[in-house]
């Protein structure tokens, strides 16, 4: 009976490479099945297969043509409360049985922990929308190496100060991912991720700079044009020449749409199930208290048509829903899973594996008036390092921007920390760009905040 | 059983596959105006377990099985994968690796050969080195540890992970080799909190052995100890200064100073097509007298260590700089052919589905004359960062940072206070020029570096004696 299922495994192993959604559907099903079998109690099972092609071109001429196959299924048991996962890349019959067999054989040495199990049946996804996700591109290696010769040369015309490349690079991507859990829960579905980008090296009295830029589509008659990319990503390295150092001081700063994005990332940490019940969060025991100024409203839009963060349903089948996480500056709820949700005594808000189009409303100003609103301080483009504490909302990185006064930018500065702590940043923003970044899951213009400790010579 | 028995025995046999095969493989690649070609076998399995609130509340188990195809002609690459291992896929990966090239010329299979690799570690499983009960108890040993220390220890996560990986390359240069490399890890997170404020402190550590290693010495007990000194320490922390200032960095992991500062801008990728602050330096000035720089991927056990890089050509020990001259760029096969050098075993990937690039081992620098005690001794105002987070560098401005999880002031020659995390930036190409004191106490990491390029991420070390820097930015918010 065990060995009648392995075979039929087997079979199914072998139609997977025509991509069939019913396929991958049937193979879910019956690694339930085998869960079932060797002693799960429940289970779930997450399949997922992509392909695409990436192709760089660097000085004229294709540098890297890259073929991309991934798949993989991932399996969590449960035998009661007791949990083991396991995963494989490999489909084949013989491994998808170690693979539950791994699963069973480990949960039996976990503890057993009440909050652990499926998320309660009530909360799947019943139906949902098309959100307009698949776009497959028929973008064979010679288009793709056109466009990218095209985008980069295009940007190294526009200023002989581009003395150098790393390339242009295009890249399509179809993935199917199929989600089922022993509730009889199953969904699946196709999106697609297509995208283009250029970077740079600039050259100026034997300094170099880097800078890049990049769009990404599901759809890809929505990129940008090969041109425009690379006309802004020789822009963006070309204004990086001559930077400066700056003395150390109090100033206020503008953080970019490209990168204001990352506090709203710092923020969803803080309200997320993982960190707030291991109590290693400073925005702990928050709902309903202002954490930003009253004209913040910050919400989560996950059914957008074509949105690159827009998913029907969360890691675990929960329906996804739209929903405000700030309105008037207060914090409206926190970011949790099924079992985050459990262990605070609350119910998940769909978000197991994160947020879905998270939005920031945007204010009246471009990033010019907001400029011009600030008058002198820094304006951030670009950050590194990871600096970022959750526990206390101490904040320290790297930055690199420009120095502005009288609301206009005065001069490139580079090597330097600007430093805070995230509860007084967030309460002290003071003003929120309508230069919108689109481009990700988190939707922010460029973000104005009155005062930060800016750290140079 | 060598490592290329156990390759043949896991990865070729179950697949019907031998060397014949291979080279058939391998000649179908060289077809059209390719230079090289190689093929990248993986089969991994990995586990991970993790505690908190006292139990261990789950565990994960996964296999990854596949080859990578990669031909090149000139400067240029073409990649496919395949998690099938079998004849048609590989004949179908190879078509598609090699439309990279256009032409008629073509060059000959070599014969299998190359040269042996070293035995830094056993290949036994490190999944098998304990019983899962055995694993389990290890956690909560670790756990009530940590909280033994201090009531005000709140919250402890533990995590402990084992990788065994058997790989197989087999190059049209005749290079067939192969290596079974395990790896273990083992990592303490632990909150304190007091009179309403809360703070973390972590530590970790291991290597390319067993699980044994967290017995020895009672190792995994003192990483629950310090995770818990760090912690309960950093309730005690004032906010970092701001400003350029002198910096003593401790020994060991501050090492990645050197990883950022110096590391990535010395791999061959970014030299050839100077695209690094340090292209076209060879030879220049960029330490102090005093300051060598090396990258060894030949020390047994480390977590940076391999037997053979992911080309097939043994590691070494790699002099980056000597005595404060540049002398040596890190190679993988691709760049070192294009600046007409050898491989410098330093051809690294993520899996077989990623692209082999330079990339670092065991990155350290050498011990100096110097007492630690005297090195603080020397300092009037300045500050003391014995722990760090991770770092980042811009490799063509050369702008680096890196990330104090502990540091203190020191005033007139004295550490005094705890402060605060902070991030230091600093450029790389003068960075060593003002180094002015190298510690005797040369110390290697405790094995937790992980570094990412390109997305590709792979298990590093960093070593470092301590450290003057006459001139550093800190990233504080306090005076």
């Amino acid at each position: 009976m065990f060995h009648s299922a392995v075979v039929a495994l087997a079979m199914l192993g072998l139609q997977i490479t025509r991509l069939e959604l019913d396929d991958l559907k049937g193979l879910a099903v019956q690694v339930l099945e085998e869960a079932k079998r060797q002693g799960a109690t429940s289970a779930e099972v997450d399949i997922s297969v992509d392909s695409g092609l990436s192709v760089t071109a660097r000085l004229g001429d294709v540098e890297t043509l890259e073929h991309h196959k991934d798949q993989g299924v991932a399996v969590t048991v449960y035998l009661d409360t007791r949990k083991g996962s396991s995963s494989t890349s490999d489909l084949r019959a013989a491994s998808l049985k170690e693979t539950v067999c791994a699963a069973c054989r480990i949960a039996r040495y976990t503890a057993e922990d009440p909050c652990a199990g499926l998320p309660d049946a009530e909360l799947m996804a019943r139906d949902w929308p098309d959100l307009d996700l698949d776009h497959p591109w028929a973008l064979d290696a010679e288009q793709a190496i056109d466009i990218a010769i095209e985008c980069e040369a295009a940007a190294r015309g526009l200023d002989k100060r581009i003395t150098n490349s790393d390339g242009a690079t295009v890249s399509r991507l179809r993935g199917t991912s199929v989600y089922a859990n022993s509730h009889g829960f199953i969904g699946a579905y196709r999106a697609t991720r297509h995208s283009l980008s250029c970077a740079l090296i600039g050259q100026q009295n034997g300094h170099m700079q880097r800078d890049y830029w990049y769009s990404v589509a599901r759809d890809n008659t929505l990129l940008d044009s090969p041109a425009m990319v690379g006309r802004i990503a020789a822009e963006r390295t070309v204004r990086r020449l001559g930077a400066r150092r700056l003395g150390t001081c109090q100033a206020p700063v503008i953080f970019e749409a490209g990168v204001a994005r990352s506090l709203l990332g710092h923020f969803i940490g803080a309200i997320s199930g993982g960190a707030l019940y291991r109590k290693a969060s400073f925005l702990m025991n928050h709902a309903g208290r202002p954490v930003f100024p009253s004209f913040v409203h910050i919400h989560e839009q996950p059914h957008i048509k074509g949105a690159m963060g827009s998913a029907p349903f969360d890691d675990e089948g929960v329906a996804t829903k739209a929903r405000d996480l700030v309105a008037d500056g207060v914090l409206q709820g926190y970011v949790l899973s099924s079992y985050s949700a459990r262990r605070l005594g609350l119910q998940s808000t769909g978000n197991a594996g994160g947020v879905h189009n998270l939005i920031i409303d945007p204010g009246e100003h471009d990033l010019g008036g907001l400029l011009k609103s600030m008058d002198t301080g820094l304006l951030v483009t670009e950050l590194i390092g990871h600096g970022v504490n959750t526990v206390t909302g101490d904040y320290s990185r790297g930055a690199a921007g420009f120095w502005v006064k009288g609301g206009e930018i005065q001069y490139p500065v580079e090597e330097i920390t600007i430093a805070g702590n995230l509860r007084d940043m967030f309460r002290h923003i003071q003003a929120v760009g309508n230069d919108v970044d689109k481009r990700g899951n988190i939707r922010s213009g460029s973000i104005l905040i009155e005062r930060m400790t800016v750290a140079g010579e | 059983m060598t490592a290329i028995d156990i390759a043949r025995q896991h990865i070729l046999e179950p697949s019907g596959l031998g060397e014949d095969e291979l080279g058939n493989v391998l000649s179908t690649l060289l077809g059209s105006a390719i230079d090289s070609g190689d093929l990248y076998f993986q089969l991994s399995r990995h586990e991970g377990w993790s505690l908190e609130d006292g139990t261990v509340k789950g565990a994960s188990y996964n296999i990854e099985r596949g080859v990578g195809v990669r031909a090149m002609s000139g400067d240029k690459t073409g990649f496919a994968y395949s998690d099938d291992i079998v004849l048609p896929a590989l004949m179908d990966a190879s078509i598609a690796a090699r439309a990279i090239a256009r032409g008629t010329s073509s060059s000959q299979l070599a014969a299998w050969g190359g040269r042996p690799g070293h035995a830094l570690y056993l290949p036994d499983s490190p999944l098998e080195s304990l019983s899962e009960q055995a694993k389990v108890e290890l956690l909560q040993q670790v756990d009530a540890e940590a909280r033994r220390q201090d009531p005000r220890i709140t919250q402890v996560m533990v995590s402990l992970s084992g990788l065994h990986e058997v790989v197989l390359v087999a190059s049209s240069d005749g290079t067939l080799a192969a290596d079974v490399r395990p790896l273990v890890r083992l990592n303490v997170a632990v909150i304190a909190e007091a009179n309403g404020r809360r703070e973390q402190g972590s530590a970790g550590g291991g290597g390319r052995t067993g699980y044994q290693l967290f017995f020895e010495e009672g190792l995994a007990l003192r990483y629950a100890r310090e995770a818990a000194r760090q912690a309960l320490l950093n309730l005690e922390a004032v906010d970092a200064p701001a400003g350029y200032m002198t910096v003593v960095l401790g020994p060991g992991w501050p090492g990645v100073l050197l990883h950022e500062a110096i590391g990535h801008g010395l791999e061959g990728d970014f030299n050839r097509k100077g695209t690094s602050a340090f292209s076209g330096r060879m030879g220049e000035r960029v330490a102090n007298p005093g300051v060598t720089v090396v990258d060894d991927g030949t020390l047994a056990g480390r977590r940076g260590s391999l037997n053979i890089d992911d080309e097939g050509t043994p590691t070494q020990c790699t002099i980056l700089i000597e005595d404060g001259i540049l002398t040596g760029y890190m190679q993988d096969k691709l760049n070192a052919r294009l600046m007409k050098t050898k491989s410098t075993g330093n051809g690294r990937r993520e899996s077989y589905a990623h692209l082999p690039m330079p990339r670092m081992t065991n990155t350290y620098m050498l011990a100096g004359e110097y007492d630690p005690q005297e090195i603080i001794a020397s300092v009037d105002k300045g500050f003391y960062a014995v722990n760090f987070g991770g770092g980042q560098v811009d490799i063509t401005s050369g702008k680096f940072v890196f990330s104090a999880s502990e540091a203190y002031l020191i005033e007139k020659g004295r550490i005094t206070r705890p402060v605060k995390g902070a991030t230091l930036v600093g450029n790389g190409p003068d960075v060593l020029t003002r180094v002015s004191m190298v510690g005797n106490d040369l110390k290697l990491d405790e094995g937790v570096g992980t570094c990412g390029k390109d997305g590709q991420s792979v298990p590093v070390g960093v070593g470092q004696p301590t450290l003057k820097v006459g001139g550093l930015t800190v990233g504080g918010t306090g005076s």
